[in-house]
């Protein structure tokens, strides 16, 4: 999965994935804790972690969102959004613990299946690669299934 | 984190200079405003397209894909760009993917949405973005014991519809760009 890169590569594009970012950022922050277990792991040895470009996407689409929210008014700060206060409940703990194990999900399926709603969902798709088609179906299944069983309780 | 560390990372991002981090963070930022501007970064967006009662993540989608795929393959057959296509290896795909959409239904967010509400101030998206970070350290210790058995099931390596198929990419460009836009009627003729 070691994508080409256009500085050392002339011409060739850097497939726009979030995911990898996550990879990256997460093994910096797993590595302050537990410099020699990240060293060891063979999964987080096909990465190198550094400050690269997928970090920095992941920081400018922060930064992107924040700018143009912010000229557009709609900036807020906000821990619970609308429809899960109306669906579920307006408190703290139930709306993190679903964030937090929903986000534990989305990193394990992700590098599961080699790339996220950018990676697969945008990217490859556009690239006409069938594993990403694919993919992609399979998230929206697994995400419409959960969606409405989650909207039924 | 020691003071050293702390200033090592810092330089990293200081050193913006270097043309693969300018790179990374203009994409960054341009993806960022265009997620936002089209509104497509918040939880009741997400779940209102995974309940199907709002199209408008699918529409961006599909927008995104019709540009990119003619873009690309016009560069391509100019001569300008080479492809990164990721291997199709089908034992990675069903597991991984179903337990992605579950994960994207459960937080609201997927991974560059979570970064992007994240900007909107939408602090659940943060708690999303850490066990995000608990997610791929938790793949990293499921992935020694899946890398000879399963993800070497069904592995085609990096092919692509055209080649699948043995015709020339413009035949499989145009029905896909057909069924985009039959898709594009159909959704507004819904109201969706």
């Amino acid at each position: 999965m070691k994508c080409s890169k256009p500085w050392n590569d002339p011409g060739a594009p850097v497939p726009l994935g979030a995911s990898t970012g996550f990879l990256k950022i997460g093994g910096m922050i797993y590595r302050q804790f537990d410099e020699e277990e990240v060293r060891e792991n063979e999964y987080y040895q096909k990465k190198e972690h550094k400050v690269d470009w997928e970090v920095m996407m992941i920081l400018g689409v922060v930064a992107g969102a924040f700018v143009s929210s912010a000229l557009s008014d709609d900036f807020a700060l906000k821990g619970i959004p609308d429809m899960w206060a109306e669906n579920f409940s307006g408190g703290f703990g139930l709306r993190v613990t679903a964030a937090v194990f929903g986000g534990i999900l989305l990193g394990i399926g992700a590098r599961w299946a080699g790339g996220c709603t950018s990676g697969h969902g945008i990217s490859g798709t556009s690239l006409l690669s069938p594993i990403s088609w694919a993919a992609t179906l399979c998230f929206f299944i697994g995400g419409i299934a959960s969606a409405y069983v989650v909207h039924l309780l | 984190m020691d003071f050293d560390q702390i200033l090592f990372h810092l330089k990293g991002i200081a050193n913006a200079v270097d043309l693969e981090l300018r790179f990374g963070l203009v994409t960054g930022i341009v993806f960022g405003v265009l997620l936002q501007r089209a509104h497509v970064i918040r939880y009741d967006r997400q779940l209102a397209a995974l309940r199907l009662q709002d199209f408008t993540i699918l529409k961006f989608m599909m927008s995104t894909i019709l540009v990119a795929m003619i873009g690309t393959y016009y560069l391509y057959d100019q001569g300008l760009v080479k492809l990164s296509i990721k291997p199709t290896i089908l034992g990675s795909l069903i597991a991984g993917g179903i337990l992605f959409g579950i994960g994207w239904a459960l937080l609201g967010y997927c991974p560059g949405t979570s970064a992007g509400a994240l900007g909107e101030g939408r602090v659940d998206a943060f708690w999303g973005i850490l066990g995000g970070f608990a997610g791929v350290a938790v793949y990293s210790e499921m992935y020694p014991f899946m890398k000879e058995t399963l993800l070497t099931m069904g592995d085609y390596g990096k092919i692509t519809i055209p080649q699948v198929l043995g015709v020339n990419h413009w035949y499989v460009i145009a029905a896909v760009s057909v069924l985009i836009l039959l898709f594009f009627a159909w959704a507004e003729k819904k109201g969706l």
